[in-house]
């Protein structure tokens, strides 16, 4: 059975606040040097909602312009904001106050503590929103302002703020085990929510009942768990139980920033088996990485563009003969061997994959490897991460003799595109793509993609391993595979036969002649 | 530069004696490489991490500079960084890098 991308979403939350609370550039300076430069003058450089709304690559990541539009944008793009809408066809973007709802919402274990008069107000605006229900509303509940004050002041608990007046805060979920700090619980519960809202946005841009969902498999790059089992998970699960898919399980798959492009050929494969018709592929946003290039974006009078969480959703389902087919027959690998100089790796993750179907470079329309939005990464001394990996897949073309020096400018303006996810690790690696990629391959504008996800291990002290896997996105030629096993087998066989019987047929028609 | 890097490069510093010590850099862009160079000769200047303030004055090249090109041997230059040194663009990386280097390394390659 074929699998197939049955449906995305794309969505950020704009979470001013938890950025200066959580972001670990924050942290560790208010640690180290609370007065410092960076500290008092970050203020200044925070973006208002709407300056966030009417980002380009933000409109762009939730489907309201196509990402190759931004080049023929003006730059940089922070100073020519354009027209906005909060919601896309892909996603939305959520403001800070109704994601601390949605946090209370995602919240099992009364860790998320919001005010009174707080929880009044952001009911009524939680009420108009597409996908947020009655019953999730009514999960909503106030506790008096003194409460959260003590819970911060005395208990270590995180504030939360809306312009800076505090409307609630996070808890520690146990005394001693530093796992379930409050900190950590802040984190997660961002994890969980932003997953949550992009499974609501999938379901629904994929016109699927949530009952439909057989498998979850969260990919974000958060640790659930206690002392016991730290990383045990099963972020999955709990996300799944707050949307209501009731006929799911689920599981968390890790692996860096390459983790969703492993979940999906897990999801896949899954489906190809035949073990599950339906399977979804979530993740939420990282609390830690917003911020993480502030000092850089503030002594260069910047705004502070890492100012959202990210997430995303995609259905892998059985062939549809209509949706674009995840191709399981090729897929690029980095292995344990392959070394880690900067061709190998691309060599590994395109060439390869490539030459085993017997394509080129070129024959693959689009290529999607790390979709950073440059205009967070070069100020911090990172370059155009996008550019970087298109111009390694151009010149390792020109290695191969498929095209000349002199047009690999050419080359990656074809087959590139240029960055616009937010720096939050897991979520620009080659999957934001998967959207626009879905709507312009059933359009025909777009025949083949290469999604390349891409993880630093060494981070995890654990090996000096770079990782990677790629896999192809192709037009789905419309033939739906339905046999399987002893069925599919017989099937064979007869054409087979068939095809024997006819050779004999026509040679003794030859040998008559 | 990453906070545990700059931790090994100063226990390196330390244990073999910074004239001993040469630091080859990888990064794909000038002003990348600009800001680790200066980092392992003048200290962070982010003053983060455990070089801020510290002056190894380490000499500090880049893996695409003459110096260092010409001392591996060809066939390994070739297949590990032939195809970058294709893409990146050498000469901004070389000025930078050596700009950064006249004026904080206190010592010879």
């Amino acid at each position: 059975m074929k699998p197939v991308l049955k449906g995305t979403s794309f969505v950020l939350v704009h979470v001013p606040h938890i950025m200066t609370e959580a972001g670990t550039t924050f942290s560790v300076e208010r640690e180290e040097n609370n007065d410092s430069e960076f500290l008092q003058n970050a203020p200044n450089h925070i973006r208002t909602f709407e300056e966030c709304l009417r980002y380009a690559p933000n409109q762009a990541f939730i489907g309201n312009i196509d990402p190759e539009s931004l080049d023929s944008l003006p730059k940089p793009w922070y100073e020519h904001l354009i027209e906005g809408e909060r919601f896309g066809k892909f996603g939305e973007i959520m403001p800070e106050d109704e994601f601390y709802a949605l946090m209370q919402i995602a919240d099992v274990f009364d860790l998320v503590l919001l005010e009174d008069g707080f929880v009044e107000t952001i009911k009524g605006k939680l009420s108009n929103h597409p996908l947020i229900n009655a019953n999730d509303v009514a999960k909503l509940k106030g506790k008096p302002h003194m409460e959260i004050e003590k819970q911060v002041n005395e208990n270590g608990a995180i504030p939360l703020k809306v312009d800076g007046i505090l409307v609630g805060c996070v808890r520690k979920a146990h005394d001693k085990d530093e796992t379930l700090a409050a900190h950590v619980m802040l984190e997660n519960l961002a994890t969980k929510a932003s997953a949550i809202l992009a499974l609501k946005h999938l379901l629904h841009n994929a016109q699927i009942d949530p009952g439909q969902i057989e498998y979850i498999i969260e990919c974000s790059e958060e640790a659930c768990g206690d002392m016991n089992q730290r990383g045990g998970g099963n972020f999955a699960k709990a996300i799944g139980e707050i949307v209501g898919t009731l006929n799911a399980t689920g599981s968390d798959v890790r692996g860096f920033c390459a983790g969703p492009a492993h979940a999906i050929l897990h999801a896949s494969s899954l489906v190809a088996s035949g073990v599950f018709k339906n399977v979804v592929v979530i993740a939420g946003g990282a609390t830690a990485k917003l911020g993480m290039n502030g000092k850089e974006h503030v002594k260069k009078g910047l705004p502070l563009l890492e100012d959202t969480l990210g997430g995303f959703g995609v259905l892998i389902s059985a062939d549809d003969g209509v949706s674009p087919v995840i191709r399981l027959d090729s897929v690029g690998a980095h292995t344990v061997g392959t070394g880690a100089s900067p061709q190998q790796v691309m060599s590994a993750l395109t060439v390869n994959p490539l030459e085993k179907l017997g394509l080129t470079l070129s024959d693959v329309d689009k290529y999607a490897p790390e979709l950073q939005n440059p205009e967070v990464t070069e100020p911090a001394g990172a370059g155009d991460v996008p550019k970087s990996n298109y111009k390694m897949i151009a010149a390792l073309a020109v290695k191969r003799g498929e095209i000349k020096k002199d047009d690999m400018d050419t080359f990656i303006s074809e087959h590139g595109m240029p960055g616009f996810a937010p720096t939050q690790g897991h979520i620009p690696s080659g999957v934001p793509i998967m959207g626009s990629a879905r709507e312009k391959i059933m359009a025909g504008a777009l025949n083949r993609v290469m999604v390349i996800g891409k993880g630093s291990l060494f981070l995890s002290r654990m090996t000096n391993q770079f990782d990677g896997v790629s896999f192809l996105i192709e037009s789905n030629n419309g033939t739906v595979e339905q046999q399987t096993g002893k069925a599919a087998d017989e099937q064979k066989l007869r054409t087979l036969l068939a095809d024997a019987l006819r050779d004999v047929a026509q040679h003794l028609r030859s040998s008559e002649e | 530069m990453d906070l545990e890097v700059q931790g090994r490069i100063k226990e390196l510093a330390e244990q073999y004696g910074a004239e001993n010590v040469v630091v080859i850099l990888g990064n794909s862009d000038p002003d990348g490489a600009s800001i680790f160079a200066e980092t392992v000769t003048n200290g962070d200047p982010s003053f983060a991490g455990p070089l801020a303030g510290v002056a190894l004055g380490l000499p500090v090249y880049h893996i695409v500079e003459p110096e260092i090109k010409q001392a591996v041997d060809p066939n390994v230059y070739e297949e590990q960084v032939g195809i970058v040194e294709m893409v990146l663009d050498v000469d901004a990386i070389i000025n930078a890098v050596k700009s950064i280097r006249e004026q904080y390394s206190q010592y010879p390659l």
